[in-house]
Formats: structure tokens, C-alpha cells, sequence
């Protein structure tokens, strides 16, 4: 049952003819699914829409931008994530054990699952190609340092690492630390500058100077 | 499992290779394969580590050199072939031979936002903690030939209990299709040294999100 022929992370660079074999392959699965009654295509269409313009990063944003403009939401975010950000009305509930790993001058935290994919779908979307990989998954627990490196991150030698394996369903979100200059910022202008790599712990937020 | 699923520490797989501006899906079919997964998740016919488990059950090669959706694609194929919901006949000829089971529930186009959410995995404990936070803990040396997911670099090694995160669903049950078994789930903190020795950088710090069955007192 089992052809590979591509033997790369990422399927954009797989050749025409690959692509197009897993096309009709899953298009050939869909088609019994939907005959035999388990699923309805229109519902398909609905979630890959939800995952392609509602659910992603910018939620997490705007979390962390309220947490760096409101100390009790901040408080209340790093005491029980769920709880914060369901009351945050920011989307759709999220699920009940998100935790929010607070980064100081002292402690940088990373995000890995190094068994699968876990991820914190409802406040970061889809998780990137790169956080699903062998590369990522085999050193972030005992070369974030390393890892750092590939992404262009230097940490000050002071600031130690703590990296989360989420290895059961508890899930969680990185909230860096906010960026100088940015006093009297708004919300929104606040938002701009968090990533989803900082989210995640593999970057820093973007320099305010970059963002007008 | 002792599969090449566990990847934590390994060495060998070079580079982490962020991709710049990475759009939500690469092919149109990730997508679909993306949405039957989640569809037929809300049908019941199994739980999401039944799914891991099917992946992890793929032959080690196929693992590494499948992207990410194929290897959901073909972990669909075979669980839906291994219960019996679809034919390999079927799959092969693209179209349905014979009548669909009857299934729990089915996924309708106006249910879809409400399925965004994850569900809770907490559920009433069945007994008190046996550990508390500050706790020195031994993470047991198993070897399941099933699901678990406690992993290979973390197991027999010495850590403190950081937090109680809730009675959850116990995946090595769950995985097997044998119910939901409850077990308290604590956040486990490891020096990396403990983990990795002398090669590890001395402030390093590792947690896993640790059930009750893994661990004894250290």
C-alpha cells in the first residue's frame, strides 16, 4: 500500500509528478469516504478555509500584545492560559490546557514536540513545516542553542534555556519579552512585532525600529 | 514503541530550515488530507492517539522520507483499512464497492467552527496524586512495544516535579482503543546534564509532561 518516492521535508519541492500522485491518491480517498457517507465534502471546504483565514498566528499576537499592555491580564494569562484567553473572546474556545512560559532576561523558553507535532493550534495556527522536522525535533531538547543559531538568534550568555517537550496534550505558548522602545505603543502596534517563531521560542520579537 | 518517531536528542538530521513566508499548505491535496483527518476524528471512530499510533506504525523509512501530510495520508488508508471501514479494493479502485458502516455522527459544513476548539482531555480523577510539586521523581525504564509517550532520551532518568497539570486521558491506553484509564499528569523538570551528560550545556533545562505511570520516587 505504501509507494515513496519523494524524500523531502516539504512537498513544494517534489517533482510534478509526485505531487500529482498524492493529489489523485487522496483525491481517490476522499472520493470513497464521501460515497460510503463518513464524510461531506462541503464540511472539508469549511475547515481548510477556517485553517487557511481564521486560525493562526495573529491570534497569538494579539494575545501577547494584551499581555504586554494589561499587567492583570498578564497575570491571569501566566496563572491559567485557557481560562485568559477564552475570556480574551478572541476566537473560537481554546482548548483547556494551554499554558503560557513566561521569557525573562534570565530564561529563554523553546516549544518542541519532539514525538510528533503538538502545537498550539488555536493561538498559532498550522504548525510550520520546520517544527515538524527530524532537524528540529531531534535537537531542540539537547541543542536549543544550536537551533537558535540556524534561525539567526543569539542569546546573551546570562540567559539560560528551558525547552518544553509537549508530550502530552497540554500545549503551550512562549510570551517573550516585550521590546524597548516600545512605550505608549498600542495594542495593535504591539502585535506587529510578535512573531510566531517568538511564540514559539525559536525567535525574538521583531525591532521596533523595523516596524512603522 | 522504540520507533523513529522518538526523535528527541538524536543526532544526524543537520539543519533546522525555516522556510520564509511558508503558506498554510504546499498542495491542495495537504489540505484535504488535513480536513478527512479531522473530519473523521469528529465521526468517533477513533481517538487522537489511536491516529499516533498509526503513524508511528509506519515502517521506519517510509517515516523518514514521507512529508508530513503523506504520512497522515497513508496513516488514514491504513487505519480506516485495518477497522474495517474501507477496502484496500476500494482505495485501489477509487470509488466505494460496498455501503458505508453506519458511524456515530458525521461532520456537517455548519458544525465545522465549532470543531475548531480541542476538546478536554481532563477527566474525574480515580485516585489522589501520589507526587506533589518539589517532588524527586524516576522516570521508569519502559519499553512498550505499544504507544507511550514517555520518550527514549527521558526515560530512567532522575527530575523534580515542577506542576500537576489535571487527571488526563492515559494515551498508552487510549492508543490501544481500550478506553480512557485516567492518570495525573505532571510537568517533569531534568537538569540537562541528567539527560544528555557532560556534552550538555550546565544551565540546560528539559521538561516533559509526564503520567503518573512513568514515574517512581527517586
Amino acid at each position: 500500500m505504501v509507494q515513496d518516492h519523494d524524500n523531502h521535508h516539504d512537498d513544494h519541492h517534489e517533482h510534478g509528478s509526485e505531487l500529482s500522485e498524492m493529489q489523485l491518491r487522496v483525491r481517490a480517498l476522499e472520493t470513497v469516504l464521501a460515497e460510503k457517507g463518513y464524510v461531506d465534502p462541503a464540511a472539508l471546504d469549511a475547515i481548510i478555509e477556517a485553517y487557511e483565514t481564521k486560525v493562526g498566528p495573529h491570534n497569538g499576537a494579539r494575545v501577547v500584545a494584551k499581555a504586554w499592555s494589561d499587567p492583570a491580564f498578564k497575570k491571569a494569562l501566566v496563572e491559567n492560559a485557557s481560562k485568559a484567553v477564552g475570556a480574551f473572546g478572541l476566537m473560537s474556545r481554546v482548548g483547556d490546557h494551554l499554558i503560557a512560559v513566561e521569557n525573562t532576561p534570565k530564561l529563554h523558553n523553546m516549544i518542541v514536540c519532539t514525538l510528533c507535532s503538538c502545537y498550539p493550534w488555536e493561538v498559532l495556527g498550522l504548525p510550520p513545516v520546520w517544527y515538524k522536522s527530524a532537524p528540529y525535533r531531534s535537537r531542540a531538547v539537547n541543542d536549543p542553542r544550536g537551533v537558535l543559531a540556524d534561525f539567526g538568534v543569539t542569546l546573551p550568555a546570562g540567559t539560560d534555556i528551558r525547552v518544553w517537550d509537549s508530550t502530552a496534550e497540554t500545549r503551550f505558548i512562549v510570551l517573550p519579552m516585550r521590546p524597548a522602545g516600545t512605550e505608549g505603543w498600542s495594542e495593535e502596534k504591539l502585535a506587529a512585532l510578535v512573531t510566531r517563531d517568538c511564540m514559539i521560542g525559536t525567535g525574538l520579537p521583531k525591532n521596533p525600529k523595523d516596524v512603522s | 514503541m522504540d520507533g523513529i518517531h522518538d526523535m528527541g536528542g538524536m543526532h544526524g538530521f543537520g539543519k533546522v530550515e525555516p522556510e520564509p513566508n511558508e503558506p498554510v499548505f504546499h498542495a491542495e491535496w495537504e489540505g484535504r488530507t488535513l480536513a478527512l483527518n479531522r473530519a473523521l476524528g469528529y465521526t468517533g471512530i477513533w481517538t487522537i492517539d489511536q491516529t499516533r499510533y498509526g503513524i508511528e506504525r509506519l515502517p521506519p523509512d517510509v517515516y523518514l522520507t514521507s512529508s508530513y501530510y503523506k504520512k497522515w495520508a497513508v496513516r488514514l488508508e491504513n487505519l480506516l483499512v485495518e477497522m474495517g471501514l474501507v477496502g484496500a479494493d476500494e482505495l485501489e479502485a477509487g470509488h466505494a464497492l460496498r455501503p458505508g458502516r453506519p458511524l456515530k455522527r458525521k461532520l456537517a459544513a455548519a458544525d465545522v467552527p465549532k470543531t475548531l476548539s480541542r476538546g478536554s482531555f481532563a477527566r474525574p480523577a480515580q485516585a489522589p496524586t501520589r507526587f506533589k510539586p518539589g517532588d524527586r521523581v524516576r522516570t521508569k525504564n519502559l519499553h512498550p512495544q505499544t504507544h507511550t509517550r514517555l520518550p527514549r532520551y527521558a526515560r530512567d532518568r532522575v527530575g523534580t516535579v515542577e506542576a500537576i497539570r489535571g487527571c488526563h486521558v492515559f494515551p498508552d491506553t487510549a492508543a490501544l482503543g481500550k478506553g480512557d484509564d485516567p492518570q495525573w499528569l505532571y510537568t517533569v523538570l531534568f537538569d540537562g546534564r541528567e539527560l544528555w551528560g557532560e556534552s550538555a550545556e550546565p544551565t540546560l533545562k528539559v521538561s516533559i509532561e509526564a503520567f503518573e505511570p512513568y514515574l517512581e520516587p527517586a
